[in-house]
């Protein structure tokens, strides 16, 4: 798992980050948090994506080994929220890189996230 | 030749030490987890990592730098990971007793993945990567002297037999080599080695993932990584067992030695984690000085202890 913070309020990360604290405990299902691109098997992106995001974040898509499976989290992440209409909007994630799964909410909860990533794991 | 090819691929190489090393790394994650209050992975995680990596992750070669040599650094890693592995354990299994001087051998042999972990950094062109590696080679030249000064101590106390199955069959006869004060601050000091080959924590500023994002491994993935997961297995199995044949008496293989052998080598991995996660990581430099100066002393101390008979 990498984790890719778009323009985001900060809200998603810290949820994401509470996914690894001891109460939620992704290790559970053998999921950890990474250093580099190149060890991600799944990409969680959150935050609206701008127009200066939106190159770091193909950059960073391009750089993955495939497959690689990406997951928006948040309502940003997923259609755009209440940024959708902002003039450095450069579209929802699933506009510049495919999307294998949407989480959504303002910010979803740590549950939520963990209930996502376990169907993704599941489906695949 | 088939005998030894067996021994190298199947028994007490690859395929063995690489099963218990993916098994004692759950135990290390699982033990991590339980200290910070988690669950922790199921316990078929490091095959499900290592055949991920191996079967379905594309590899991707860097543009830059040489993928010769970053293909083959790993391979080479994997090689003396494994050949030390055969040198250790065909003895402490008391299969075959070695030759004179396979100290020395073990000794350079363990010293290679961690050089391979440096040039394969290097060929990648990667700063962060190069980073890394100038802080892992660093580390190297800091823990080597001591490790041998160790090895060198152990000599001093096994009456200057350089094979590992002399210094094993002296514990068998007298006592073991931890019995003693000198025996004890050379399994401190080892310890401490251990700890900085396997690159945990208080000594991993060389793949420090949250500063310069894995280092030494950025590059990798796909097969080499896989490669690179396996050469960790082996070494997190085979370390241990070296310091159990060093001075923990060995193993005795009928009995109620099966379990204590067991017991050995997880008590050991035990300590390794826990010194891991009480921890924070330390600069390049304090680790140079800890090792240069402090690990240093306490193994001349022993040796002199040693050699008064202590």
């Amino acid at each position: 798992m990498f984790h890719f913070g778009g323009a985001s309020c900060n809200n998603c990360d810290i949820e994401i980050l509470d996914c690894l604290t001891p109460r939620y405990d992704l290790e559970r299902f053998g999921i950890l948090l990474v250093g580099s691109i190149r060890h991600a098997d799944v990409l969680l992106v959150n935050g609206s994506i701008n127009m200066r995001d939106r190159d770091r974040l193909i950059e960073i898509y391009n750089q993955a080994p495939k497959p690689i499976l990406v997951v928006a989290i948040g309502a940003c992440g997923c259609t755009g929220g209440i940024f959708a209409e902002g003039n450095t909007f450069a579209g929802p994630v699933d506009k510049i890189i495919p999307v294998d799964a949407y989480i959504p909410g303002c910010p979803p909860k740590p549950e939520a996230i963990i209930a996502g990533l376990v169907k993704l794991v599941k489906s695949k | 030749m088939a005998v030894n090819l067996f021994y190298f691929l199947v028994f007490p190489g690859l395929l063995f030490s690489a099963t218990v090393g993916a098994f004692l790394s759950w135990f290390d994650r699982k033990i991590t987890a339980r200290v910070q209050f988690r669950k922790g992975p199921p316990l078929l995680q490091p095959f499900y990592d290592f055949f991920k990596l191996l079967l379905v992750k594309e590899t991707i070669l860097p543009k830059q730098g040489s993928p010769v040599i970053f293909l083959l650094a790993p391979i080479f890693a994997l090689f003396g990971a494994t050949t030390a592995a055969v040198f250790i354990l065909l003895p402490l299994f008391n299969i075959s007793s070695g030759f004179r001087g396979d100290l020395i051998v073990i000794f350079y042999l363990l010293t290679i993945p961690s050089f391979s972990y440096v040039i394969g950094s290097l060929a990648s062109g990667n700063p962060l990567a190069a980073v890394g590696g100038s802080r892992e080679m660093k580390l190297i030249l800091s823990y080597e002297s001591t490790f041998l000064l160790v090895i060198a101590g152990i000599i001093l106390k096994a009456s200057q037999y350089f094979d590992l199955n002399s210094v094993i069959t002296i514990q068998h006869h007298s006592k073991p080599f931890i019995e003693s004060i000198s025996g004890i601050i050379l399994f401190i000091v080892a310890i401490f080695c251990i700890q900085a080959k396997l690159g945990l924590v208080p000594f991993d500023m060389a793949e420090a993932e949250t500063e310069i994002t894995e280092g030494t491994f950025i590059e990798y993935s796909g097969a080499p990584y896989a490669l690179i997961k396996l050469t960790k297995y082996i070494m997190l199995f085979i370390l241990p067992a070296f310091l159990t044949a060093l001075l923990l008496n060995g193993f005795v293989l009928k009995g109620a030695g099966i379990l204590w052998a067991v017991l050995k080598i997880l008590g050991i991995v035990l300590l390794l984690t826990l010194i891991r996660n009480t921890n924070p990581r330390l600069k390049i430099k304090q680790a140079v000085s800890f090792f240069f100066v402090w690990m240093n002393l306490l193994a001349v101390i022993a040796i002199v202890l040693a050699y008064f008979g202590y």
